[in-house]
């Protein structure tokens, strides 16, 4: 009976629903998901500056908007700059003494081509300057919105319509996933974290602690997509928590440089797991996914060692530690 | 709620959206091809079916139960595939006069 306490969910989170039901998001959509905790998280005090893609097309078609919240809509290339000239524009219309400070946060979502690819640079800018946003990369590890095209986010091995299997190149992707959660730790920035909706509580804080803390914060977010990975929609949160326990995505925060594991699993569960429930990477030999099983390890010692075998302390590991790491 | 579709005549001038989340008024339930049947004597009122849907269709009832909004509903099965206790089995739509 204790147990089945512990496990009451919904008193931990708001019933207040800022990304409205009925969206067109697909069948079993990892990223609307993804979405709806973040919207939770943040509240009614927020404005969104939203880069095309996926999110952005399921949610704002005409004449209908999922939105309860403002809402702006950008190109891939420049969500940064907007996030940036929204808050400054806040800023100085309060110095001007137009407006009084209402504690507005602000916040960009982009997909991982707006992140990764397009919109870096916006991106690397609005960082370096120092605004005070959070920024929250939804990584469906391709284009997903346009049908399916890889973007440097793309895993090694994964099959896409611009990386096919053929006779010639039997792997798919040939290249590495961009490590976008590095190179935003690069820029110095007082924040960084990794989440997945598979992990709700996890996600909700970080996004919590992304907003309080004053200056640029980057959150990386895992979202499972079942069309573009060939996967049937019902095992979306499933394959969010074989990533995180194979250690192909982990799950940990960079505060002020300082890295924590979010969750720590004593053995890494093999990638095989993870990638046979896949069909874009049904062609894999045996040797290839060994190869990504040593690269796993490899990145994941490291970022380990960086950790030096801590986990993040606090309410967040407090409260979902026991979801976490619940045998399911 | 409405189902009825637009016409090019009932949109503001400029395009403008005049209603924040009228999206829920947008049925999507129409997509589905199975729907998720709940056996209530099994559930233990957890909510991992509420927190896991990704179309924000399950609601919690006075009872305490979580019921889906078959008006949003697009049949994922995400629900029935998390539940630790099987409360939920996913069912084949049938045809039916005003469902569809």
């Amino acid at each position: 009976m204790e147990q089945e306490e512990e496990l009451f969910l919904p008193r931990f989170i708001t019933t207040e629903e800022n990304f409205a039901a009925g969206h067109r998001a697909c069948i079993g959509c990892g990223e609307a998901l993804a979405v709806r905790h973040v919207c939770k998280a943040l509240g009614k005090n927020v404005i969104i500056v939203n880069a095309t893609g996926c999110i952005e097309i399921y949610s704002s078609l005409l004449p209908y908007t999922s939105w309860r919240v403002p809402w702006i809509h950008t190109l891939f290339e420049n969500v940064g700059a907007v996030v940036s000239g929204v808050e400054s524009a806040y800023k100085a219309r309060i110095q001007k003494g137009k407006i009084e400070d209402r504690g507005v946060k602000f916040v960009g979502f982009a997909g991982d081509g707006g992140t990764s690819d397009i919109g870096l640079q916006a991106l690397s800018g609005a960082m370096e300057r120092g605004h005070d946003f959070l920024y929250c990369c939804f990584d469906n590890e391709a284009y997903m919105n346009t049908g399916i095209q890889r973007s440097s986010s793309t895993p090694y091995g994964a099959w896409t319509t611009t990386a096919p299997v053929g006779k010639k190149s039997i792997v798919g992707q040939t290249t590495w996933k961009k490590n976008m959660p590095e190179i935003a730790v690069a820029h110095r920035i007082p924040y960084v974290a990794t989440a997945c909706p598979s992990y709700p509580f996890d996600l909700m804080d970080k996004v919590k602690r992304g907003m309080e803390i004053e200056g640029p914060a980057y959150l990386h977010i895992f979202s499972v997509c079942p069309t573009g990975w060939r996967c049937p929609p019902e095992i979306t949160v499933e394959i969010g928590r074989l990533v995180v326990e194979t250690g192909i995505f982990p799950l940990y925060e960079v505060i002020n440089g300082e890295y924590h594991l979010s969750v720590d699993f004593p053995k890494l569960k093999s990638v095989r797991e993870y990638l046979k429930k896949q069909g874009r990477f049904r062609h894999l030999t045996e040797k290839d996914i060994e190869r990504i099983q040593a690269r796993v390890e490899e990145e994941y010692e490291k970022l380990r060692e960086r950790a030096s075998q801590k986990t993040a302390k606090g309410a967040s590991q407090n409260k979902c530690a026991k979801f976490m790491t619940m045998d399911r | 709620m409405s189902s009825e579709k637009k016409g090019w005549k009932d949109i503001e001038i400029g395009c403008v959206v005049t209603e924040p989340g009228s999206a829920a008024s947008y049925k999507t339930g129409d997509w589905r091809s199975e729907r998720p049947v709940r056996d209530n004597t099994k559930c233990i009122k957890c909510g991992i079916c509420y927190i896991y849907c990704p179309d924000a269709a399950i609601n919690e009832d006075e009872e305490g139960y979580f019921e889906a909004d078959l008006y949003y509903c697009k049949g994922c099965g995400v629900c029935a595939h998390e539940c630790p206790r099987g409360v939920i089995t996913m069912v084949e739509e049938e045809e039916e006069e005003g469902e569809k």
